[in-house]
């Protein structure tokens, strides 16, 4: 999903998202901030610039939804599996090699033919970068957190996404230390789809709430 | 505290804006801070409950107008200060100019990968028995601390049930202030929008929070 991203190392002008636009100079000043920032913590002896080298490439190239989406396929694929997960979410991710940082405390959530569950965080940014990687900057920005615990519907418009009317919606709100996953419906027509192709159907925003499970092309 | 990143139920952000193909960062600078604010955290001078009430304390003006990684910058700068790492003029002019203060650990590129996937749990052991079953009704505390919490301004006074407990764990409020780790039981509650939102509530919507068990009572 986020395999472009050599090609954007210096281009933040094609990507004028919410408040980010017409800031050019801001970011300008951000990077003389941050070099004096590191540089003097370098100097300091306190910083291993190799260190934040190898934190950035595990956030842009190892860790990240397909952690998730390997998990949700094998849940649609494997009913002991899947009520594991249901029972002990963070063991059972463990199990596939997914634990750390901001996954320590992992729920499962369902989604049912009545029921659609959406995450959020409304006092900052929590999210399970264990299986989703970091989050988008829509997470982390005023409005969504703003309106996902008030106005779901309006929302996920957004992101186009019409529920049924009587469809419920459950907002988990991340207050604490427990990192949410949401299991998408599997689509139907995938009978006889291997995980892995699963897995293929299976989008970051699917596994915010902000999208349902695609359908095989 | 009653700070700008308290945003549930507030008006006038506008629209959403996902962006299917948006890249992790937007900057190189953005690279360098998550670096930087991951390393720095391995010093073992402050927690993640410091770190986020030190975000929560920019002013709301200036909170709001900034990009994330613009955020975690400013709050990395607060705490580099507070515990003795960098001064002010330190930061500002990039160039060492007093001895820091001894860090706990310092983080090497060759241990990255064995602490990101060990992470920091922070459930703790805890010898009371929860004060709350699933099915219990609870009435959240009204408060207004200055002081850090997690129980958000929109969920305050209002009435749920309790869904689940999920364990005992590190309690922010205290511990973002140095007061100690102070485990509490933590329960997911469950509110209709109607109790949250009032007149004009969806109907078909239920919010739920993650609370420590002194956020509670029963009613």
């Amino acid at each position: 999903m986020h395999d472009d991203h050599e090609t954007d190392h210096h281009d933040h002008h094609g990507h004028a998202h919410g408040h980010f636009h017409d800031h050019d100079n801001r970011y300008t000043d951000m990077q003389a901030r941050v070099r004096a920032l590191e540089t003097v913590l370098v100097e300091k002896g306190l910083i291993d610039p190799k260190a934040v080298d190898a934190i950035v490439e595990t956030y842009e190239t190892k860790i990240g939804p397909k952690n998730g989406a390997r998990v949700v396929a094998k849940a649609w694929s494997d009913p002991v599996f899947a009520d594991w997960l249901k029972a002990d979410a963070t063991a059972a991710i463990a199990s596939l090699g997914y634990t750390g940082r901001q996954g320590e405390h992992m729920r499962a959530v369902f989604n049912t033919p009545g029921t659609h569950n959406l995450i959020v965080c409304t006092l900052c940014s929590c999210y399970p970068w264990a299986v989703l990687g970091l989050p988008p900057t829509w997470y982390k920005a005023p409005a969504y957190r703003s309106r996902a615990v008030i106005d779901p519907r309006g929302v996920l418009a957004e992101f186009g996404l019409a529920l049924p009317q009587e469809t419920k919606i459950r907002v988990w709100d991340s207050t604490a230390e427990l990192r949410y996953l949401v299991i998408p419906e599997r689509p139907d027509g995938t009978d006889g789809l291997d995980e892995q192709a699963l897995a293929a159907l299976v989008s970051r925003d699917a596994m915010i709430g902000t999208a349902i499970a695609g359908v095989p092309s | 505290m009653n700070g700008p990143h308290d945003l549930g139920g507030q008006m006038g952000f506008g629209l959403v804006a996902p962006d299917s193909n948006e890249p992790y960062f937007h900057a190189d600078w953005e690279r360098r801070v998550l670096g930087l604010t991951l390393s720095c955290g391995a010093f073992g001078a402050w927690n993640i409950d410091e770190s986020r009430h030190a975000r929560e304390n920019i002013p709301p003006a200036s909170y709001l107008a900034a990009s994330y990684y613009e955020i975690w910058t400013r709050a990395l700068e607060v705490l580099l200060e507070r515990h003795g790492f960098a001064t002010s003029a330190e930061i500002a002019s990039g160039t060492k100019q007093v001895e820091p203060a001894v860090p706990k650990r310092i983080l090497k590129a060759e241990t990255v990968a064995g602490v990101l996937s060990k992470g920091g749990p922070c459930d703790r052991p805890l010898e009371t028995r929860p004060a709350f079953a699933a099915g219990d009704r609870v009435r959240t505390k009204n408060f207004n601390p200055e002081t850090h919490t997690r129980l958000p301004r929109y969920a305050r006074a209002k009435t749920g049930v309790v869904e689940a407990v999920q364990g005992a764990f590190v309690f922010p409020d205290d511990n973002a202030h140095g007061k100690g780790e102070n485990p509490q039981w933590v329960y997911t509650v469950v509110f209709d929008a109607a109790e949250i939102w009032g007149e004009g509530a969806d109907p078909t919507l239920t919010v739920s929070i993650d609370a420590w068990e002194s956020y509670l009572e029963r009613l």
